[in-house]
C-alpha cells in the first residue's frame, strides 16, 4: 500500500524532492503538496528576468497543474498549513486536517524587514515572491523607488526597476556593495557600472525611518537627515529560515529546523530541506545545495542510504548587465597569499586567493569567462605551484600576458587633461607624437604640456611610449611602492583628470598591484583624495599613520605626548592652570617646552587620550597638531607691541595666520614664523613661509628648512598690507596642497617645480583668488578641533575588553 | 577551547584594530574585511611598538614604531627573522569570540 506523503511549501527544494521520488520510486508514495502561495513550483530564481521584462511568469514555471495532475500529485495551494501535529501525524491546514506517514517541511524563508518606524507602510515591500516582483513591475518612468539592500536581490531589484525606465536609488549600509561576495574593488566596479544605468547607490547610509502619508510611504529618511522621496520601497536585507511551524511543533531548531546528514529533522517521521533548515551549523541561501539536499532527502524517503555533504560554493552571480563571479573563500583562511590583476581600460579586477600551493579563493568583475576553470582548480584542490605566476590570466594564457603598467594611461579618454598648468590634453599630445614630435621636448615646444611645473612628465612620457612603443626609450621612475608603477606625481595627476574620488576608484582605475595598498601608498592617497575633492572624498583615518589617528605623538613605550595650540606662542594664567591641572590628573611625567613655543605633555597614556582633551578643551585650548602633516605652529616674536625695534604687529599676523591654517592638511607639516624687523628674532629664514617685517611691509619668504637639511628661505614677494601678507600665504600652501608630492617639505617641491613658476602663480590675481577659495572650501570642512570631536569617544580609545579581570579572581 | 564573547564585529573599524587585555599580555584585533578578524599579539618583537595602532592593509599589519610588516595569518614578520603569536577567533552572527583556554584563561565563567 502506498504511503501517505505530506509536503509543506511547494518552492525549488520540496520540486526537487518530488521530481526524484517521481522518477525513482513512482509508487512508493501518495503526495499531497501544501503552499502557501496560490500557485505550484516556479523557478524563483528567474524572477528578476520576469521583473527586467525579459520572461514572463508562464516561461519560468517549472511544474504546471497539468503536471501535478499527470504524476498524481494533490495539490493544496493557496492554503496555508497552521499547525503540526506530530502526536497524531497530522498537518493542519487553512482549510482542513490531513494525516501523514512521512512529513517533509519546504517552508523556506522569510525575508527580514527591519523594523524601522514605518516598516508596515502601504507600499513597504519585499523581493521574495510573483506578487514581490509584480508590484515592483508596475514602476516606470516617473516613479521613484528605494531600494534598501545592497546585496545581489536589492541590485536585482533595482536593475530591474531602472530598466523599465523607474528613477532607483540604492541604499546600503557597508562601505561597498554586496560586501560578503566581492571585495572593495569589485564592489566599486559594480557600483560605477550600476550608476552608469541611471542607478543612484548611497554606500555607507543609515536608514532612520520611513515617512508616510495616509498609510502609504512617501520617503525614506537617513540618519543624517536627508529624506529620498518614493513611490514604492523595497527592502532586500536578508532572509531568515522560516521555523515557525517546525518550531511549534517541537523540532530541534537553531537558526533553521535542525537536520541530520539524511535530512531527517529530530522526529524520525519529519524531514526538511531547502532554506529553512540548518546543517551542521550552516544555513543555506542558493538553490544548488538545495538539490542535493533534496536528492538526499528523497533517497531517505525511498529507504536508501544517502549523505549530504556541504561543498564549496561557488556563485556566478548575475546582476542584470553587469560580470561579476566569486568563489570559494576569499575572506577566511591561514597563510593565504593575494594575486591581484586589473585592466583599468577593460574595467577588469580578478583576485585570486591562495593558499600553499591551492587556490581557494576568487573574485572577479568585468571578465569572468575563466570563472569556472579557476572553480575547478579550487574545487579539486589542484596544485598550482608550477602555474603561480600566469594563474591569474587563465587557462588560455598559460606562460602568456603580464599586467602591463602603461594600462591606466592607455585607458585615459583623449579628453583627459594631462597638463593642469597648460590646460593640455591627452588627444592633444598624442596628435603631436603622431605629427612627429618623438620626445618630451618636442612635445613641450609642441603643445606646452609639462612645460610649466613640470610634475606631469611622468604621463608625458607614458604617452610617448604608448604611442610610439620601443621607439620611446621611458626613463625609470621611483614608483610610490610596490603597490603600483606609477610615481606619485603620475597618481596625483591622474586623480585629477578622471576624477577618481574614492580609494577604491584610484586602485582599479590606475591598476594597484594589491587588494587595498600598503602603509606607503595608503596615506599618500588618503591625502590627494582629501586635497583634490574634499567635499566628495571623506578623510579614511584607516589610512593615517597612528599620530593622525589618535590626534597625539606616538611615543617609543606607546605612551603618547599632548601638545595644545597656543596660538603664535602666546598663552594666558588660565590656559597655563588648566594645563597644569591636567598635568597632576593625568600623572604626567614629562613637561617640556618645545623648540615651537608651546608646552609638550609627554606620557600621557592612550584611553586618557580623551578625557585629558575634554579638560583642555574646557579652558579653550584645542589640539596644536604636534603630529600632522598639517600646520604646525605659527612662531612669533614680541612686534610692535612691546620691541622698541618692532615694525608691525607680527605677534597679531602669525595669530591671524594660525587661525586661518590650522586644521587644513598638507602634503608634509607646514611651519611658519613671523618676526617684527630683520633681526628675526622668530626665526622666519628657515620656515615652510617665513615673514619678516619691514617698514614698507612684509616680506614674504617661502621653502626654508632646518630640519634634516638646512635652506634659508627665498624670498616668494614683498607686499605692502597685512591682508596681502596672509592672501600670498594661504596660496602658496594652497598651492602646495594642490600640486606636492606627499612628504615633500615645501622646498623640496619648490626644487622641483621652480621658484618662478610658483611665484607667477601666486602674482596672477585671477589665479591666487582660486587658490584662496579652494582652500577656504577645504577648510569648511577641516578647521575643527579634533580633539573636541573625539573627547566623547573614550570608549573607541580603551581595550574592547579586559580578560584579565576574571582570571584573578 | 572555550570561546568568550569579546564584542560586536562593529566596535572594531574596518582596516583598524582594538586591544583586548588578557592574563598573556595586551592581544591586538583586527578587521581586515567586513567579516574578516584576526587576534595576534599587540607587542612588536622588535621594541614592543603597540601593532594595533598601525596600518592595516591586506592582512598585514605595519608597526607603527619603525614599519616592520606582519602577516596576520600567520605572525610571521615579513623580510626579518621574527614571529608574533597569534591566538584563534571566531565571528558568529556578528560577534567576536576569542579562545580562553589559549589566552590563558582557567576558566570561560
Ligand atoms: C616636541 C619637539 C621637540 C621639542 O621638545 O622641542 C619635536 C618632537 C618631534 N619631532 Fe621635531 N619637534 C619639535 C620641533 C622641531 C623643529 C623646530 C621648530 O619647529 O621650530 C624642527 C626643525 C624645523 C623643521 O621642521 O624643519 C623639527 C624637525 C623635525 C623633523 C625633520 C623635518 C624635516 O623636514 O627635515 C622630524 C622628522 C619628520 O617630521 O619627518 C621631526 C619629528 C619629530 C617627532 C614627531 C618624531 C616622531 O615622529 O616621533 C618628535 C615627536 C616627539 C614626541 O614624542 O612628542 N622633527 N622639529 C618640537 C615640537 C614643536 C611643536 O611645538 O610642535
Ligand atoms: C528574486 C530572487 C532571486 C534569486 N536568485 C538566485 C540565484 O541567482 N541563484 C541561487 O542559487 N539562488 C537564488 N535565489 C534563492 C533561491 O531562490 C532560494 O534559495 C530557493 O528558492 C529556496 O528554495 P526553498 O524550496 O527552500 O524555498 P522556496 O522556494 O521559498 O519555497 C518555499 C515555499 O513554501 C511556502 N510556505 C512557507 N510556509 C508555508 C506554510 N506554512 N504552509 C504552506 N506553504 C508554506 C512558501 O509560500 C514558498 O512558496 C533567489 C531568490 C530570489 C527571491
Ligand atoms: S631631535 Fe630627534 S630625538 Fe629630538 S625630538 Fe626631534 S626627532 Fe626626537
Ligand atoms: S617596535 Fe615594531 S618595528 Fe620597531
Amino acid at each position: 500500500m502506498k504511503q501517505k506523503l505530506v509536503i509543506i511549501g511547494a518552492g525549488m527544494a520540496s520540486g526537487r524532492v518530488i521530481e526524484q521520488l517521481l522518477e525513482h520510486a513512482p509508487d512508493a508514495y501518495d503526495i499531497t503538496l501544501f503552499n502557501a502561495e496560490p500557485r505550484g513550483n516556479y523557478n524563483r530564481i528567474m524572477l528578476s528576468p520576469v521583473l527586467s521584462g525579459d520572461k514572463t511568469y508562464d516561461e519560468i514555471v517549472t511544474h504546471s497543474d497539468a503536471w501535478y495532475a499527470e504524476h498524481g500529485v494533490t495539490c493544496r495551494f493557496g492554503e496555508k498549513v497552521l499547525r503540526i501535529d506530530r502526536e497524531n501525524r497530522e498537518v493542519e491546514g487553512e482549510n482542513g486536517t490531513l494525516s501523514y506517514d512521512k512529513l517533509v517541511v519546504a517552508s523556506g524563508s522569510n525575508p527580514f524587514i527591519i523594523p524601522l518606524p514605518g516598516h508596515d507602510l502601504e507600499g513597504v515591500i519585499a523581493y521574495r515572491d510573483l506578487e514581490d516582483t509584480e508590484r515592483m513591475m508596475t514602476m516606470t518612468e516617473g516613479n521613484r523607488v528605494v531600494v534598501i539592500g545592497g546585496g545581489l536581490l536589492g541590485l536585482e531589484a533595482a536593475a530591474g526597476m531602472a530598466a523599465r525606465g523607474a528613477d532607483v536609488t540604492v541604499i546600503h549600509i557597508m562601505g561597498h556593495l554586496m560586501e560578503r561576495q566581492l571585495d572593495e574593488a569589485a564592489g566599486y566596479l559594480l557600483k560605477k557600472s550600476l550608476e552608469e544605468k541611471g542607478i543612484t547607490v548611497r554606500v555607507s547610509a543609515n536608514s532612520k525611518q520611513i515617512l508616510g502619508e495616509n498609510g502609504k510611504v512617501r520617503a525614506l529618511q537617513l540618519d543624517d537627515g536627508t529624506e529620498l522621496p518614493c513611490d514604492l520601497l523595497v527592502m532586500a536585507v536578508g532572509i531568515r529560515p522560516n521555523i515557525a511551524l517546525g518550531k511549534e511543533a517541537g523540532l530541534a531548531v537553531g537558526r533553521g529546523i535542525h537536520v541530520d546528514d539524511q535530512m531527517l529533522t529530530s522526529d524520525e517521521n519529519i524531514l526538511a530541506v531547502g532554506e529553512c533548515v540548518e546543517h551542521d551549523g550552516a544555513i543555506f541561501g542558493l538553490v544548488a545545495p538545495l538539490y542535493d539536499q533534496a536528492r538526499v532527502a528523497a533517497q531517505t524517503l525511498m529507504g536508501e542510504a544517502a549523505t549530504f555533504v556541504q561543498k564549496t560554493l561557488s556563485t556566478k552571480l548575475k546582476v542584470t548587465g553587469c560580470d561579476l563571479f566569486s568563489a570559494g573563500d576569499f575572506a577566511e583562511g591561514e597563510g593565504r597569499e593575494d594575486i591581484v590583476f586589473r585592466d583599468p581600460a577593460r574595467g577588469v579586477y580578478k583576485r585570486l586567493v591562495i593558499e600553499g600551493d591551492r587556490l581557494v579563493g576568487c573574485v572577479m568583475y568585468g571578465d569572468t569567462a575563466d570563472g569556472n576553470w579557476f572553480f575547478g582548480l579550487i574545487k579539486d584542490a589542484t596544485s598550482i605551484e608550477d602555474m603561480r605566476d600566469t594563474v591569474i590570466f587563465g587557462p588560455a594564457f598559460q606562460g602568456g600576458a603580464q599586467s602591463d603598467p602603461l594600462s591606466a594611461v592607455a585607458a585615459l579618454p583623449p579628453e583627459a587633461e594631462i597638463c593642469g598648468c597648460n590646460g593640455v590634453c591627452k588627444g592633444t599630445i598624442v596628435e603631436a607624437i603622431q605629427a612627429g614630435a618623438n620626445d618630451l621636448g618636442a612635445v613641450k615646444a609642441v603643445t606646452k604640456a609639462s612645460a610649466s611645473c613640470g610634475t606631469c612628465t611622468g604621463l608625458v612620457e607614458q604617452l610617448l611610449q604608448v604611442t610610439l612603443g620601443d621607439d620611446f626609450q621611458m626613463p625609470t621612475v621611483q614608483p610610490v611602492c610596490g603597490c603600483t608603477d606609477l610615481c606619485h606625481e603620475d597618481v596625483r595627476r591622474l586623480i585629477k583628470s578622471q576624477e577618481l574620488k574614492s580609494q577604491a576608484a584610484v586602485w582599479q582605475e590606475l591598476g594597484w598591484k594589491t587588494p587595498n595598498g600598503c602603509h606607503v601608498c595608503r596615506p599618500a592617497v588618503n591625502f590627494y583624495l582629501l586635497a583634490d575633492w574634499p567635499l566628495e572624498y571623506r578623510d579614511d583615518p584607516q589610512s593615517r599613520f597612528v599620530n593622525e589617528r589618535k590626534h597625539a605623538n606616538i611615543q617609543k613605550d606607546g605612551t603618547f605626548s599632548v601638545v595644545p595650540r597656543m596660538w603664535g606662542g602666546i598663552t594666558n594664567p588660565g590656559e597655563l592652570r588648566a594645563i597644569a591641572d591636567a598635568a597632576e590628573k593625568f600623572g604626567v611625567p614629562t613637561v617640556k617646552v618645545t623648540g615651537g613655543q608651546r608646552i609638550d605633555l609627554l606620557g600621557v597614556k592612550g584611553e586618557d587620550l580623551p578625557a585629558i582633551w575634554a579638560d583642555l578643551n574646557r579652558a579653550g585650548l584645542v589640539s596644536g597638531h604636534a603630529y600632522s602633516k598639517g600646520l604646525r605652529t605659527v612662531k612669533t616674536c614680541v612686534g610692535t607691541d612691546h620691541c622698541r625695534f618692532g615694525t608691525q604687529d607680527s605677534t597679531g599676523l602669525g595669530i591671524k595666520l594660525e587661525q586661518m591654517l590650522w586644521g587644513s592638511w598638507t602634503p608634509h607639516k607646514v611651519k611658519l614664523a613671523v618676526s617684527g624687523c630683520p633681526r628675526n628674532c622668530a626665526e622666519a629664514t628657515c620656515k615652510d613661509v617665513g615673514i619678516i617685517c619691514v617698514d614698507s611691509g612684509y616680506q614674504v619668504g617661502v621653502g626654508g628648512a632646518a630640519g634634516m637639511d638646512l635652506k634659508e628661505t627665498e624670498r616668494l614677494l614683498d607686499v605692502p598690507t597685512e591682508q596681502e601678507a596672509i592672501d600670498v600665504t594661504v596660496a602658496f600652501v594652497q598651492l602646495y596642497r594642490e600640486s606636492a608630492k606627499y612628504l615633500d617639505r615645501p622646498y623640496k617641491w619648490v626644487a622641483k617645480v621652480g621658484l618662478d613658476w610658483v611665484r607667477e602663480r601666486i602674482m596672477d590675481l585671477e589665479e591666487r583668488r582660486r587658490l584662496i577659495d579652494a582652500f577656504e572650501l577645504s577648510q569648511t570642512i577641516y578647521r575643527k578641533d579634533p580633539w573636541a570631536e573625539h573627547a566623547d569617544k573614550s570608549r573607541d580609545f580603551a581595550p574592547l575588553a579586559d580578560l584579565t579581570l576574571e582570571a584573578a579572581e | 577551547m572555550s570561546w568568550i564573547d569579546i564584542g560586536q564585529i562593529d566596535d572594531v573599524p574596518e582596516r583598524g584594530a582594538r586591544v583586548v587585555k588578557t592574563p598573556l599580555g595586551c592581544v591586538a584585533l583586527f578587521r581586515t574585511a567586513p567579516e574578516e578578524v584576526f587576534a595576534v599579539s599587540n607587542t612588536c618583537p622588535h621594541k614592543a611598538g603597540p601593532l594595533a595602532e598601525g596600518i592595516v592593509h591586506g592582512n598585514k599589519v605595519t608597526c607603527p614604531l619603525h614599519n616592520w610588516v606582519f602577516d596576520l595569518n600567520t605572525g610571521q614578520a615579513v623580510g626579518e627573522d621574527a614571529q608574533i603569536d597569534t591566538y584563534p577567533v571566531k565571528l558568529e552572527s556578528g560577534r567576536i569570540f576569542l579562545d580562553g583556554t589559549a589566552l590563558g584563561k582557567r576558566s570561560a565563567a
